[in-house]
């Protein structure tokens, strides 16, 4: 398998389509030409796009079967607002480049104990419900899919699922004035069904304002959010007061690997601010802390006494730890 | 599944039962191999959560050790299964993903770790594994339960050390959905099969308070595939009996009344768990191994002298909650007098011994 362990994966470009106007799907296959990790459908990789001398790490559903690991499939939506990463991968990326990627994780995962699942998307959203659908189908489980799209042009996709599994995709806005209705879906589902969402945010809001509407629970409700698990961010710098050094966090690297690279050296132990090893001391801070671990008690961090340097970041013009 | 070989370095005939009169021992080399779990002199039930990479040459070498114990732990567990159908080994039906899952995992690092003993050839879905330590050469497609002679994780983890528990993610916490347990230190899986991360962890005094088991629940919902992580925890047992189920407590419950200061060094074992906690990648479940490592006080002292020490300091120092909740408070007055004639007080180093600046056996 490629590089499985503990690293990135070296993805290369294999096939690059245009879908619809907007939106291009990647086939990539290993660089070393042996087998991609397994994933389970709903997962995302973070792809590592250069772009003007510095690096975007955009997540992307894979869209690819989770039974076939020889490539893994992504689709990108231009969008020109933002950190233009899609800009990139349109504009810069051919097919046999190289990039790099994170190991595949789910955020979005079917529940295993639904006697039927209603999914709802809207354009590029579809992207992860591709593999998703891959999964039920190969089980047997019983699934619908309703999307939505912004005119003909862009219901490529949807043609594609069409044809794979028929009835059991309904879509909107595809030339024939239909509008999708979350209301009118999830009214007519039955109990023990499961319902997923992935699209723009207030067609998730819509949703999930449908289904509390008509009775369901959250426990049935699933919404894909990318949520920045790790510890990126701005970039900041950090005054190591036993040394007086100056350290400078890149917006790729955490506090702890900035502090690493310059050669100084802070307890650790997991790395994903949950076991309180590298807990530090906060000097002085002009500016505010940006907790991301699980170990600092609400009462700790109203202190802005204290820091988790393996996730947690600050956005500040003084920060001088105790290290 | 009988060995047909003898290969170097292993005991193939050693026993962890009252019938096989507990025919079990160490060799030096395998006691200085051990995850140690006592980094301070005083202990503290903590997390201790560390990304699952290689350290050393001893037991954290590969993703699943193999010791000298191999053949006959295997052994064990088949004696085990046999006697008491239906208690040490349960799935849910919905957990057959996850089990394929397991049974690559533990044959993928087998074959990467350990190649001179076992072998995993891929075609596609068409698979053959060969282990040589218990003679066994198997084709079967991958992912099609009625190629393998019974459920994916019963085979894999018939030829595995260690006992494994899945844990499936359902609503925010992990639920136990699998498990081949037959080195259960005093719990039934039973009984807790289907109970959530909050449920299973119940008895574990003091953990609410301290906050331990929210945020280590968090930690894991957030652990990805590719990136495990260990921890390593520890107990008491009497005789090296790696089956101590609430089934079968009257069988080895009175043992601990026989212990004195005079014996514990031969009676009392210490019981290392090194638990390398994985996300499985198809079934998004968490497998939590427990890979139980038994020494006697005795052992210890002849083969890691300051680890006897560090032992006997820990336990001297032990709240006596947790001396209860493991099960040893009757026997640990006379563990620690046993262990107090061959500690000298000398100052130990700090830190697990798989880093350099860690505690050395000595």
């Amino acid at each position: 398998m490629s590089e499985a362990h503990h690293g990135a994966l070296h993805l290369r470009v294999k096939r690059i389509e245009a879908v619809t106007p907007e939106i291009n799907r990647y086939t990539f296959s290993a660089a070393d030409g042996s087998w991609l990790p397994p994933f389970s459908g709903g997962s995302h990789i973070r792809v590592l796009i250069p772009f003007e001398g510095e690096t975007r790490r955009n997540a992307y559903s894979l869209m690819s079967s989770p039974y076939d690991t020889s490539e893994y499939q992504i689709a990108v939506r231009r969008v020109e607002e933002g950190k233009r990463g899609s800009i990139a991968m349109h504009r810069d990326i051919r097919e046999g480049d190289v990039l790099t990627a994170t190991i595949p994780a789910n955020l979005f995962p079917v529940s295993k104990h639904a006697r039927h699942h209603v999914f709802i998307a809207g354009g590029v959203g579809v992207t992860p419900i591709y593999a998703q659908l891959d999964e039920l189908s190969l089980k047997g489980s019983s699934f619908e899919l309703h999307l939505a799209v912004r005119g003909p042009e862009h219901a490529a996709l949807g043609h594609e699922l069409r044809e794979r599994y028929g009835d059991r995709v309904v879509l909107y806005g595809d030339g024939d004035g239909t509008r999708l209705n979350s209301h009118e879906i999830l009214g007519g589902l039955p109990l023990g069904t499961h319902a997923y969402v992935c699209g723009p945010s207030r067609m998730v809001d819509d949703v999930i304002g449908a289904a509390h509407a008509h009775g369901w629970t959250d426990s049935h409700i699933h919404f894909e959010r990318f949520e920045d698990l790790g510890s990126t961010g701005d970039p900041f710098s950090v005054t190591l007061a036993r040394s007086g050094a100056v350290v400078e966090v890149s917006p790729e690297q955490s506090l702890l690997e900035a502090v690493e690279e310059a050669g100084h050296k802070l307890p650790y132990l997991c790395r994903g601010g949950a076991c309180g090893e590298c807990e530090t001391e906060v000097l002085e801070l002009e500016g505010t802390l940006d907790h991301r671990d699980d170990w600092l008690s609400e009462s700790d961090r109203c202190t802005n006494k204290l820091i988790m340097p393996c996730v947690s970041r600050a956005t500040c013009t003084k920060l001088v730890l105790n290290a | 599944m009988t060995a047909v070989s003898n290969p170097a370095g292993f005991t193939p005939d050693e026993t962890y039962t009252p019938d096989g009169e507990y025919r079990f021992r160490n060799s030096r080399e395998a006691v200085r191999r051990l995850p140690f779990p006592f980094p301070d002199d005083e202990y503290m039930y903590s997390m201790n959560l560390e990304p699952h990479v290689p350290a050393g040459a001893g037991a954290l070498r590969a993703a699943f050790d193999v010791d000298e114990h191999y053949v006959s732990e295997c052994a064990h567990r088949d004696q085990m299964l046999q006697e008491m159908p239906g208690v040490h080994y349960l799935a849910l039906p919905h957990m057959m993903e996850a089990q394929w899952d397991l049974l690559e995992l533990i044959f993928e690092s087998y074959n990467r770790d350990f190649p001179e003993h076992f072998t995993l050839t891929r075609n596609g879905n068409e698979w053959r594994w060969q282990n040589r330590l218990l003679g066994i050469d198997d084709s079967f497609t991958f992912g099609d339960p009625d190629t393998l002679p019974m459920d994916p994780m019963e085979y894999a983890t018939r030829q595995a050390q260690g006992e494994f528990v899945v844990l499936e993610e359902r609503d925010n916490t992990l639920v136990i959905g699998a498990g081949m347990t037959t080195q259960r230190a005093d719990y039934s899986l039973q009984f807790n099969l289907g109970m959530n991360f909050a449920e299973f962890h119940g008895p574990v005094p003091k953990l609410d308070k301290m906050g331990i088991l929210d945020r280590a629940l968090k930690f894991l919902l957030r652990m990805k595939p590719g990136h495990p992580v260990r921890r390593v925890n520890w107990s008491l047992t009497v005789h090296p009996r790696l089956e101590t189920s609430v089934e079968t407590l009257p069988d080895w419950a009175p043992d601990r009344a026989e212990v004195t200061a005079g014996n514990a060094g031969d009676m009392v074992y210490l019981r290392i768990e090194l638990q390398p906690l994985h996300r499985l990648p198809r079934s998004n479940a968490i497998v939590f191994p427990v890979r139980t490592y038994l020494v006697s006080l005795a052992e210890l002292v002849e083969h890691a002298p300051d680890w006897a020490k560090r032992v006997h300091r820990a336990l001297a120092s032990l709240d006596p909650e947790l001396a209860d909740y493991k099960g040893f408070h009757r026997y640990h007055g006379a563990a620690v007098a046993w262990l107090a004639q061959h500690d000298d007080g000398a100052p130990l180093a700090a830190g697990y011994p798989w880093y350099p600046e860690g505690i050395q056996p000595g």
